[in-house]
């Protein structure tokens, strides 16, 4: 049974539209099912008001979470699966290996929080490692929506899709939103090729606003889009920037340039404990991830 | 000797696990022969009665009864755990028609049946789960979570079983019962070799709360030391 509703108007906060966008899909789909744990509770009174038996909240229970998402799965709902990144993909890892892929299931993991949403809070509450360690796993498809926009369209594309996937919600947003998969031109130039993946394409353009490279975008982080890669190349200087463990996406890049000679540049948040609280914008300038910043890398790399 | 045993006896080669498979052998057989409505001709009807074998050490007891039902021909055991065959040393629902999970990894299962168990319930569907652990299974502390969660949902379609041939390492004679029992379950203690009162204790449930059948397997512990 499909029910109409009307759209609401989006939202700037990913994680707000995130919330919006599921409460949605819950009321159009009978097979889209919720599972939390605590967190994002404020977020879901509605949808818990308006289908109590597709939305359930586990209590502080990772590890349970996500195999209550598996077990809703193999009885045919579309599970929807939500915490704190580092709760659902690194507490919960083993759960996420054996409960889908393992299974033969599938569902959407959306996990909030990034690489510095929780500056304040510490190690314990980011998750730079996410995309690295979901990496590992065949098939997953991860989506890194840098606008509410993005938010919006990749979590619908995602419920409607089979398969296991996994949508990083933070709060840093790019100015502009685009549509589609794969990736985006967003400059042509002929010095170099940037690619940069998620909410990091502002500090890119701003760092490369007077150089002479190409620029490309994708929310759309795996699969990575090879072919609009290599065909929008000019130049053997690669420069990649994503807002989580640096060299994540080196190996899909390489992949792509198997037999291109070429030279590698890749940006993102560095493997050391950083111990320092603050704001997302003060740990982005610690991991270089600023426009000054990558502007200063990018420098370096293409003057050697 | 009836067919189960002859059919135990095609499968060679992973006596390690020889006393946890037998020791589930007769709760197996009670749920497929008397208990739940399962068969290969229902087997991807949504509203299914459906068994989750948790403890996937040893599986050789559960093969022979999906075997002895219909569920795969009888040639697929002599070969099983050989790199073609579809029988591993912990079977996988991908590759084993009437699996429900792929087991191995101790701890999943419990969670898996409470997630399957609210799936039936938000379409509506009836259906009993019943899912089996054993007693040092329960050492992995993801099952207590969804000990936890279950009869705070009141969900009366979930029965687990927990085969307890003392083989935790750290022993406290009834501690399985009485933790389900703190937790608010509907228990039931029976000898896990005694079919009847194990079709007994599986058959009669509660309404509004999960149960667990706690069968005790002693028989074996000489052989599993």
């Amino acid at each position: 049974m499909t029910v109409t509703v009307n759209p609401r108007p989006l939202v700037r906060d990913p994680r707000m539209q995130f919330a919006r966008t599921v409460t949605a899909l819950l009321d159009e789909d009978r097979s889209t099912a919720l599972v939390y744990a605590e967190i994002s509770a404020r977020f879901f009174t509605e949808a818990e008001r308006r289908h109590p038996e597709r939305v359930v909240n586990v209590g502080i229970r990772e590890q349970l979470m996500v195999n209550v998402g598996a077990g809703m799965a193999l009885t045919g709902l579309r599970p929807v699966v939500h915490s704190f990144g580092t709760f659902l993909v690194e507490r919960a890892f083993e759960q996420v290996k054996l409960g889908f892929p393992h299974q033969g299931v599938g569902g959407v993991l959306v996990g909030g929080g990034g690489s510095f949403d929780a500056s304040r809070s510490g190690r314990t509450h980011q998750v730079p490692g996410d995309v690295a360690l979901l990496d590992t796993l065949p098939d997953v498809v991860i989506h890194a929506p840098g606008t509410a926009q993005e938010t919006n369209d990749v979590l619908r594309r995602a419920v409607a899709a089979d398969g296991l996937h996994y949508v990083r919600i933070v709060e840093q947003t790019n100015t502009e939103s685009f549509g589609g998969t794969g990736l985006h031109v967003v400059r042509r130039g002929s010095a170099a090729t940037v690619v940069v993946l998620g909410p990091v394409l502002d500090d890119v353009l701003a760092a490369t606003a007077d150089r002479d490279v190409t620029v490309v975008y994708a929310h759309s982080v795996r699969p990575f889009d090879s072919s609009t890669f290599r065909a929008v190349l000019t130049a053997p200087d690669v420069v990649l920037v994503e807002p989580w463990l640096a060299g994540t996406s080196a190996r899909v890049v390489s992949d792509a340039l198997v037999g291109v000679p070429h030279r590698l540049l890749s940006l993102g948040t560095r493997r050391m404990e950083l111990r320092h609280y603050g704001t997302p914008a003060e740990h982005q300038r610690a991991h270089g991830l600023d426009a000054a910043g990558i502007r200063r890398s990018i420098e370096s790399f293409l003057a050697e | 000797m009836d067919n189960i045993e002859r059919l135990l006896g095609l499968m060679t080669g992973d006596e390690k696990h020889d006393p946890a498979s037998h020791s589930t052998l007769d709760v197996i057989r009670v749920l497929y022969e008397r208990v739940l409505h399962l068969s290969p001709v229902t087997m991807d009807d949504p509203r299914r009665d459906r068994f989750l074998l948790s403890k996937g050490h040893g599986p050789s007891a559960y093969y022979a009864v999906l075997c002895d039902r219909g569920f795969f021909p009888e040639s697929w055991l002599p070969g099983w755990g050989s790199f073609d065959s579809p029988l591993g040393f912990h079977p996988d629902r991908n590759l084993v028609p009437g699996v429900e999970i792929s087991s191995g990894s101790l701890g999943h299962g419990l969670p898996l049946a409470v997630g399957t168990a609210l799936g039936l319930r938000a379409q509506g569907i009836d259906s009993r789960v019943v899912v089996l652990v054993g007693d040092a299974e329960l050492d992995e502390g993801s099952n207590h979570e969804a000990l936890e969660l279950a009869p705070a949902l009141g969900l009366d379609a979930l029965t687990v079983v927990v085969v307890d041939n003392r083989s935790t390492t750290y022993v406290v004679p009834g501690r399985v019962a009485e933790r389900f029992t703190t937790e608010g379950w509907h228990v039931v203690t029976v000898d896990g070799r005694d079919r009847d009162a194990l079709e007994k204790a599986l058959t009669e449930r509660p309404v509004g709360l999960p149960n667990v059948v706690v069968a005790t397997v002693l028989d074996l512990q000489d052989v599993a030391a």
